[in-house]
């Protein structure tokens, strides 16, 4: 999950970029752990724990590369205004 | 099993087939550039797709007819076990935020059409781009004869499909038109025709799906009944292999498979050829980086889909071939016409990704053996023509690998592209971030991982095969049942990591490296990146 360097002045590694890699980073950790997850209870208008806690982690992973990409763009353009360039 | 022609659902599913039929021909008036013949603009749809178009494209491409079909089949033949297609679509998007937008910029910079471009590129190495180029060849191939037995589930549920008795030209007749009208279309439109009837498609499988999950388990009697009955049929015992049939929650053994599959296919998506296809059609960089946040709505859709393997068990769906059971179900309990747009939606689920495959296969054959090996002075217009011929020819070589040979034979060979196009990872995704990998290690753990794989795959026995049975094995070392594909690439970067430190010990030769760190993060409107406007086409959905 590196955020590499880029050629631009700054830190490369800044609060908001560790951030950025944990959002990213959750996902695979919540998915990978398939014990914390792999029973039937509760069930959720009859569907197994097991069924709707990832169906859950769909909308969840959603919100948080979201975020990491609404992060990641206010980054970008954090760096791009003290270059002097213009984005786009 | 079934008695007759299903008139209505084949009335509507032709109906369907013809529309997007027309949509695939008139695909190539859409946005269409001054200049036609080049390999970006039939192969890569002028590079010019917004993040919608190129929304559908991706669902279209990554959600096959065979997903739709294979993963509620898996859930009907063995439960929980199935469902790991679901962790593995959420483990994908957060991967490809991290690498697919380097690769979008560099391969614009530089031109690149395919992922072994960029390898050349950046590793000078002719041998280790083949080496990728023929990995994603063959891993494509099945896949593509997959789709057309997606389409042969559905028609054989709506009866045409022929009894066992009946002449095989008659009995597939259905199967090569449906694939001669597909090749015709792709041949003259190229990346454009998939993209426009991805439309169509997903609002079908949106459609189908939302009905599904509402109407079926209300016929039901809802989900506690759904999940009892499911319950009470993967308790009973299965004959072949004497231990129950599935569970509803994977056991402790289960759970590094589970685990390790659904890591494993997520690293390999963004390998397969017709993935990158469709992300280097996109216009900009940004077009990538948020399609990963919208893409999960169809991760969302195949968790519901996978549902329908137990609504089916619950429905009393009983076949000998699991990969009918979604079919049937939609024709047991819909009425006609509605089965018939269900047929459609997997029919042309199959058509978008098997046309955006070949194409992708031909791209790569005629950038990276055809250009590379056989005419390096080839022009934009001989690469242009040379790839559609080839993508008739990867075609006809799917539709007669399914029509001669057995099913199983085509699932295998999925299976072990699978396990093939993840060990394409390290250069591919390693090339992106580091140039500190060697090429020829690179080559090395590719061939380990590569023979690894065959040769666990070939190893695994089931009930019912003797050889590929299954795409999991015991993990050296580890002793856990795990993913084949997974541990061939762990095996592999330990290779190339070795391999590299020895490289630099004996100073053999680096290799060109054509790119610039710059290269991986530009945009479009950059200075050098080319920004291909199509000519005014107002109100194209952008």
């Amino acid at each position: 999950m590196s955020q590499t360097p880029q050629t631009t002045p700054g830190p490369v590694v800044t609060p908001v970029r560790v951030v950025i890699g944990l959002c990213l980073l959750a996902p695979f950790v919540a998915m990978l752990w398939v014990g914390s997850y792999a029973k039937t209870d509760p069930v959720f208008i009859g569907i197994p724990f097991f069924y709707w806690y990832q169906m859950l982690w769909v909308l969840i992973s959603t919100a948080l590369t979201m975020v990491a990409y609404k992060l990641w763009q206010r980054d970008q353009r954090a760096r791009t205004a003290t270059k002097g360039g213009a984005e786009q | 099993m079934n008695d007759g022609v299903n008139g209505v659902a084949l009335a509507v599913f032709i109906f369907f087939f013809l529309l997007v039929t027309v949509m695939g021909f008139l695909a190539a008036r859409w946005r269409k550039a001054a200049n036609e013949h080049t390999l970006d603009e039939w192969g890569l749809g002028g590079r010019s797709f917004g993040t919608w178009v190129t929304w559908f494209l991706l669902g279209g491409d990554l959600y096959t007819a065979y997903t739709f079909v294979a993963v509620p089949a898996a859930i009907y033949a063995a439960g929980a076990a199935g469902f790991f297609a679901v962790p593995y679509t959420i483990l994908v998007y957060p991967l490809i935020f991290t690498f697919l937008p380097r690769l979008w910029s560099v391969s614009h910079k530089h031109g690149y059409v395919t992922t072994s471009d960029f390898v050349r590129g950046r590793f000078g190495s002719k041998g280790l781009s083949l080496a990728v180029a023929v990995t994603g060849i063959l891993a494509t191939m099945p896949y593509i004869a997959l789709q057309l037995v997606g389409i042969q589930a559905v028609l054989d549920v709506m009866g045409v499909g022929g009894g066992e008795n009946t002449n095989w030209f008659i009995k597939d007749l259905p199967l090569l038109i449906a694939f001669g009208v597909l090749a015709a279309y792709t041949y003259s439109s190229g990346l454009r025709a998939p993209a426009l009837i991805a439309f169509v498609k997903d609002t079908l499988i949106y459609l189908v799906i939302a009905v599904a999950i509402i109407y079926i388990p209300i016929k039901l009697g809802g989900f506690d009944e759904i999940f009892a009955s499911a319950q009470e049929a993967y308790s009973e015992t299965n004959p072949a292999t004497g231990a129950p049939r599935g569970a509803l929650v994977p056991g402790e053994a289960g759970q590094w498979t589970y685990a390790t599959l659904a890591l494993g296919s997520a690293l390999a998506l963004f390998m397969y050829p017709h993935s990158i296809t469709a992300t280097l059609s996109s216009r900009s960089r940004e077009v990538i980086r948020r399609n990963t946040t919208i893409l999960p709505l169809y991760s969302l859709m195949l968790g519901l889909l996978a549902l329908l393997g137990f609504m089916a068990i619950a429905a009393g769906v009983k076949v000998q071939n699991g990969q009918l059971a979604i079919p049937q179900l939609f024709e047991n309990m819909f009425p006609d016409w509605f089965a018939g747009v269900a047929f459609a939606a997997i029919g042309i689920g199959a058509l978008v990704p098997a046309a955006i495959m070949s194409i992708a296969a031909a791209n790569l054959f005629t950038r990276n053996i055809y250009k590379d090996f056989i005419k390096p002075d080839a022009t934009p217009k001989q690469e242009t023509a040379v790839s559609k011929v080839v993508s008739l020819l990867v075609k006809v070589g799917a539709l007669v690998f399914v029509l001669t040979m057995d099913k199983t034979v085509a699932i295998n060979f999925q299976l072990l592209g699978g396990i093939w196009i993840l060990q394409t990872f390290p250069a591919l995704v390693g090339g992106l971030f580091t140039r500190w990998f060697h090429r020829w290690a690179l080559i090395g753990g590719w061939a380990v991982g590569m023979i690894y794989g065959t040769v666990a795959a070939y190893g695994v026995a089931s009930p019912t095969q003797k050889h590929f049975g299954g795409s999991a094995k015991e993990i050296p070392g580890i002793g856990e049942i795990g993913y084949i594909g997974l541990t061939a690439f762990v095996i592999n970067v330990l290779v190339t990591v070795v391999l590299t430190f020895v490289m630099r010990a004996v100073k053999a030769p680096e290799g060109v490296d054509e790119t610039k760190p710059q290269d991986y993060t530009a945009d479009a409107g950059d200075p050098g990146v080319q920004v291909e406007l199509p000519p005014a086409t107002a109100g194209s959905a952008h």
